[in-house]
């Protein structure tokens, strides 16, 4: 199979997950379209290195999933403190930055 | 004495803060403070004199150097006093006449409850004015210019409270500054030219530079001396400035400030021997002034502004004469000197004049006053004598000799200054004596409620010391050119020229004139009744009663049309500059405006801007590959 495949399945998961972030109002699907994005760029970065026959996709796919790490405990953290603060994790409730 | 030369200036400077600081507690005993630095400083005056005149005439200057004032890169100045004759001459003057005045003064403002600050500003003036004629340069000169300025300027607007007084002052002040700048643009051609602004320098210099450059520095410093000296075509603050107190007419409008023009440029006679262009616009300016004065005085009917068209005129001979180059140098300042004196004396006949008629100035209403002020008479009548030039009286000697003078040379410019300098005297003959008819002769014309008196010995004293200058000081200096030899170290001996008519001619036409003016002054003012309204004017007493119109030309040729510049330039400021800068912010502040509504605040319009940029960035870069 060719792996030009998986490229194709990566952009189909990248927009389903960016179609969930602007879609969704709930913050907890909308981090979840947020990985679904995250994992679709590593799968896109996987089969490039796939294709390239190196490896520079996967080190960089491994730089991701720290960083993605990293983002989910600040991103969880983020949305328990504003549930705490407004008993609701809708992500268009708050809009105090409005300009 | 010399060394200490630099008290002359200190002592009446540290009286003027004493009064000043002391505030009203020196009220009682002020004015006798400034009387006292005023002749402390005439003291330190006459012993200089006296340890120059004991010195060899070539040898008579003393450079007392004070401190460096300025020492930036290239220009260097110490502050430092020059004596020599030129400025003892007028540090005796202004001293002399100055303590006389300040004497005098302690009497005629004795009711004014402000008096203290009079005697402040006094003392001030006689500092600056010590100043101006001891300094060694050009800029320190400067800073004394300035200074009776100032003095000049609170002076003239003592009596502040009345709105015409203010304006006469501010109005001096302007015309000064308008001549001032020709004083700074001269210091800067010199420094430019010399690299210094020092009279050594500069005057020690001046035979190197080129003819246009000293032409160009002479005519900047005329341009200073009609400021000052109100000559021609800056003269016309000299008769608003009236409204100062009439001691201050007569020392400051009368007998020293007014004639510093006249000293900056005996001083810089080197520069102008090497510009004699410049010298004879300098002789144009002072015969257009004299003529100009003269011809305003006789239609004058406030005795003080009389007087004051008729020091215009006097400064307008000196200024002549100036102009003449050095055969005319000495008679300038002895002229200067002696006016000082019958001027100063006037002046304080005047002040008298009004101190016994309740402040009146309007010769119309005076008359008979030879009876009921016979000191004041007398001393004014000396003073008279002595401008219209009878011998033996001092102006005589001084003006016969600048009319002499200025009939020397060759082609047109003896005919035109010698005539002019001719008539001018005949004018004067005829206004001051309109003006001695008036006050002191023929029938009273006061108002009801006057009864004139003569006035303390306070005043009086200084009169009479003045009226024995008038009448006898010219004799004094003439003979034996004692005045000549004295200030020749400084200006120069000057062979003596043969005017294009015979001396005896030319005293015979002068004097004939003199009597034909005050014979017509006589048969005008004497025989026939002064009305007491002014009848209507011709049209030539109209223009000369109206100044020539000086303030209307000034105004359309100046002020409105200076008006519509300044206006047009606040315009464009405000429509072009500040145009400019108001657009940039509110263009700035409406793309602010409309930036702000993508902060929506809203979380997931954010992430779709992201997306959008993503997907145009991703198109840019498939495009580009």
């Amino acid at each position: 199979m060719s792996p030009i495949n998986f490229v194709y399945l990566a952009a189909v998961l990248f927009a389903i997950g960016a179609a969930t972030v602007l879609v969704r109002r709930n913050a907890i699907i909308a981090f979840m379209g947020v990985e679904l994005m995250l994992n679709a760029a590593n799968l896109a970065l996987v089969s490039f290195s796939r294709i390239q026959g190196n490896v520079h996709g996967q080190i960089m796919a491994f730089f991701v999933m720290v960083v993605a790490a990293a983002e989910v405990v600040v991103g969880l953290a983020i949305i328990i403190a504003v549930f705490r603060a407004r008993q609701t994790i809708s992500l268009d409730d708050p809009a105090e930055l409005k300009g | 004495m010399l060394s200490v030369s630099w008290l002359l200036i200190a002592i009446p400077l540290a009286s003027f803060f004493v009064l000043m600081v002391a505030g009203r507690r020196a009220d009682a005993w002020g004015h006798w403070v400034g009387v006292a630095a005023s002749t402390a400083s005439a003291v330190v005056g006459i012993g200089a004199f006296f340890a120059l005149v004991g010195r060899d005439a070539s040898e008579r200057f003393e450079a007392v150097h004070l401190f460096t004032w300025i020492n930036g890169g290239d220009l260097k100045v110490d502050a430092g006093l020059l004596l020599d004759p030129l400025s003892i001459t007028f540090v005796l003057l202004i001293t002399i006449v100055g303590t006389l005045i300040h004497i005098y003064s302690v009497a005629y403002m004795a009711h004014d409850a402000r008096r203290r600050i009079f005697f402040a500003y006094l003392n001030l003036f006689i500092a600056a004015m010590l100043l101006l004629v001891t300094a060694d340069s050009f800029l320190l000169l400067f800073v004394g210019w300035e200074g009776v300025g100032v003095a000049s300027y609170l002076l003239i607007g003592f009596w502040n409270h009345r709105p015409a007084y203010a304006t006469a002052a501010n109005k001096a002040f302007v015309a000064n500054r308008v001549g001032d700048v020709g004083l700074i643009v001269a210091m800067g051609l010199m420094f430019a030219q010399f690299g210094s602004v020092g009279f050594a320098e500069v005057l020690g210099g001046a035979s190197g530079a080129s003819t246009a450059m000293l032409t160009a520095i002479g005519l900047m410093l005329l341009l200073a001396a009609t400021g000052k000296s109100a000559q021609f075509p800056l003269q016309s603050w000299l008769g608003d400035a009236m409204a100062g107190p009439t001691p201050v007419s007569a020392l400051i409008h009368a007998a020293t400030m007014v004639t510093a023009g006249v000293y900056l440029v005996v001083r810089a006679g080197a520069i102008y021997e090497g510009a004699p262009n410049a010298r004879l616009v300098v002789a144009i300016v002072g015969a257009i002034t004299l003529l100009l004065g003269a011809l305003i005085g006789t239609a004058k009917d406030d005795i003080k502004k009389a007087l004051a068209a008729s020091t215009m005129s006097q400064i307008g001979y000196m200024m002549l004469a100036a102009g003449l180059g050095p055969i005319g140098y000495a008679f300038a300042i002895f002229h200067l000197v002696t006016h000082g004196f019958f001027k100063a004396g006037m002046f304080l006949g005047a002040g008298s004049v009004m101190h016994g008629m309740d402040d009146q100035v309007d010769m119309r209403r005076f008359g008979a006053l030879r009876s009921a002020m016979v000191i004041t008479w007398v001393t004014f009548g000396l003073g008279w004598l002595a401008i219209l030039g009878v011998p033996p009286f001092s102006g005589f000697w001084s003006k016969d000799k600048i009319i002499e003078a200025a009939f020397v040379g060759d082609g047109w410019q003896p005919w035109v200054f010698g005539l002019s300098a001719l008539i001018g005297a005949g004018v004067t003959a005829f206004y001051m004596s309109r003006l001695f008819f008036m006050t002191f002769h023929g029938k009273a014309r006061w108002t009801d409620d006057q009864h004139p008196h003569e006035s303390p010995l306070l005043m009086t004293v200084p009169m009479m010391v003045l009226a024995v200058g008038s009448a006898f000081l010219g004799l004094f200096l003439a003979v034996g050119n004692r005045f000549q030899n004295w200030l020749a170290p400084v200006v120069g001996e000057h062979e003596h020229a043969e005017p294009v008519l015979s001396v005896p001619v030319l005293t015979t036409a002068t004097l004939v004139l003199v009597v034909l003016g005050v014979g017509l002054a006589y048969l005008m003012y004497l025989r026939r009744s002064v009305p007491i309204e002014p009848p209507p004017p011709s049209l030539a007493v109209l223009v000369a009663r109206n100044d020539f119109f000086q303030d209307s030309v000034n105004r359309a040729a100046f002020q409105t049309p200076g008006t519509h510049v300044t206006r047009t330039l606040v315009y464009a400021d405000a429509a072009i500059v500040d145009g400019a800068v108001n657009k940039q912010a509110t263009a700035i502040a409406s793309f602010g405006q409309a930036s702000r509504t993508l902060q929506s605040g809203k979380v997931r319009s954010y992430a779709l801007i992201m997306l959008a940029g993503v997907v145009v960035l991703g198109a840019i870069l498939v495009m580009g590959s």
